[in-house]
């Protein structure tokens, strides 16, 4: 469709975890300044911003961070997509190449996340003097805890339990092995918030969220950034044999949403518009998914990993449990998945995780990821899922001979 | 005999308390919300439907960890009533894995979760192990 190739220039993440002394704009420069820098470009150079930041409110996010470290006039887009935030900015600036208005675009996504608790599901408020029905539903008082449940840890358990109810074989333990490998990969990434190896006995002994979920098994809330600069193949050809070397190409830029299915409003469905994105992904890309050297997917819960496997056709249908216990995932096996540490380790600042799994996957396709490297990786996947829903897919794929 | 409501709107209460649901008239999708028109075909004609009280269970979870006010623990599952996806608490069980079960079949129960300043009193439901 577009006339012109998309590449990723330059690319990274600050370290994730606490960043007690950095607010969300400092954050946010650092991983602009650091993606600038790694493309060999400046701010000067960028024709389009997209930027993304759930948790800091009302503010223009892509105009702060112009205000913080470049204020150059170009048009500047504020994305929102939930965890699928940064992702969205990176097509954003994507499409804006494709369709030939700019050579070089800009996405960040910054979040500042540590201690933050529980994502959805807020306090319940004392129920009223006397019962007013409020909402779609039309409820007389708080419905979290009193008709299911709202908090992802929950919402998330139910999906790998459903995916254990319709092809069975998923129970504690093997979403524990899960978390368990996540936690393995992270003590080889310096940038983790945590990096710290965990036995299955620590995992499935830790303070239980929502069974199977327990704490170590749920995403890291913490704090980090990650930006990306993209620019046209045209325009590559025009730069040096180094940059051109370490350029990545993007071979698949898809965002889907969530179709209308049966109970997809009773139980988010994350798995079919997972699956749509995926197959965009390949047909794009022209691969497939045993051509894939490595695969960052969206770990929020350690019972979300298993049916990713599955929606992202790294396996049969119905087999990601045969396919985990296989070893296949772990980074020594014939996909490794999340060898970052995934969101349960490396952590997950929301807006900014759909830039950092793009970082981590060029990092290796790069040979730049030193000790964690998976050697001689050429093609790698990226994927993100934000609720209510919308899912991002990138492949990438090394520009070098 | 207080004045007893529904917790929710697809609630009916009454000698046979059951759930309803707004099923599109050309495509059949069935919400619990109140609609504006149908995710499935866009058709902004609905019609009430009665749906089954009996169901099993198809996916669940054990929430141990909740938001201020909210008591834990409690099992949040979805409910297959017939092709209907329900989203319930399930009930008058004990909430451990090994008393909650994939599958295992339920039915639809309702219980006050307390008055107003005006006595009015609200009644919940939940599905709860069937025999």
């Amino acid at each position: 469709m577009g006339s012109e190739d998309v590449y990723i220039l330059g690319t990274r993440t600050t370290k994730f975890g606490k960043h007690k002394e950095h607010d969300t704009l400092d954050l946010a420069t650092e991983a602009t300044l650091a993606a600038l820098a790694d493309g060999g470009v400046t701010m000067k150079d960028m024709n389009i911003i997209a930027a993304g930041n759930l948790m800091g409110g009302a503010m223009a996010i892509a105009q702060a961070i112009q205000k913080a470290c470049g204020q150059t006039g170009i048009p500047a887009y504020n994305v929102s997509n939930a965890c699928a935030t940064g992702a969205t900015a990176l097509r954003v600036a994507g499409m804006s190449i494709k369709a030939g208005e700019s050579d070089f675009g800009l996405a960040v996504g910054v979040e500042k996340l540590a201690g933050a608790g529980l994502l959805a599901g807020g306090s319940r408020k004392q129920d009223g003097k006397s019962w007013e029905r409020t909402g779609r539903y039309g409820a007389v008082a708080g419905v979290d805890g009193r008709i299911g449940t709202d908090i992802m840890p929950g919402v998330f358990a139910q999906i790998g339990m459903e995916y254990g109810h319709k092809y069975g074989g998923a129970n504690f333990e093997l979403f524990a092995e899960i978390s368990r490998k996540n936690h393995s990969h992270s003590t080889l990434n310096p940038l983790a918030a945590y990096s710290k190896e965990m036995t299955l006995e620590e995992i499935m002994g830790d303070v239980m969220i929502a069974y199977p979920n327990t704490r170590p098994m749920c995403s890291a809330n913490c704090d980090g950034a990650a930006a990306a600069v993209l620019v046209s193949g045209t325009k590559l050809k025009t730069l040096s044999q180094e940059q051109q070397r370490r350029a990545i190409k993007v071979s698949a830029s898809i965002l889907t949403s969530d179709p209308y299915e049966e109970a997809c409003q009773v139980l988010p469905n994350v798995n079919t518009l997972t699956r749509v994105a995926a197959k965009q992904a390949y047909e794009q890309a022209g691969v497939g998914p045993e051509d894939l050297d490595l695969v960052e997917l969206h770990d929020c819960f350690a019972t979300a990993e298993l049916v990713h496997y599955d929606n992202l056709m790294l396996c049969e249908e119905g087999g990601a449990v045969d396919f985990f216990k296989s070893g296949a995932s772990w980074r020594t096996g014939s996909t490794p998945v999340n060898v970052s540490g995934g969101l349960q380790s490396k952590g997950h600042p929301i807006a900014a995780t759909g830039i950092a799994n793009v970082w981590e996957v060029c990092h290796h396709l790069r040979g730049e990821a030193g000790p964690r490297q998976i050697e001689g990786a050429r093609v790698g996947l990226a994927h993100v899922i934000g609720l209510a829903s919308a899912c991002g897919v990138h492949i990438l794929e090394s520009n070098s001979a | 005999m207080s004045e007893q409501i529904p917790f929710i709107n697809y609630l009916v209460l009454g000698d046979e308390p059951h759930l309803v649901a707004s099923e599109c008239t050309a495509c059949g999708a069935r919400f619990f919300d109140r609609r504006n028109a149908c995710a499935g075909c866009s058709g902004t004609d609905f019609k009430s439907v009665d749906i089954p009280t009996q169901g099993e269970v198809r996916a669940f979870t054990i929430v141990a960890f909740a938001a201020p006010g909210i008591e834990v623990p409690f099992v949040s599952a979805i409910v297959d009533c017939g092709g209907t996806s329900v989203r319930t608490n399930i009930v008058n069980v004990e909430p451990s894995p090994d008393h909650v079960k994939l599958g295992m079949p339920v039915k639809l129960t309702t219980f006050p979760i307390g008055k107003d300043d005006e006595g009015v009193e609200a009644i919940n439901f939940g599905f709860e192990p069937a025999a």
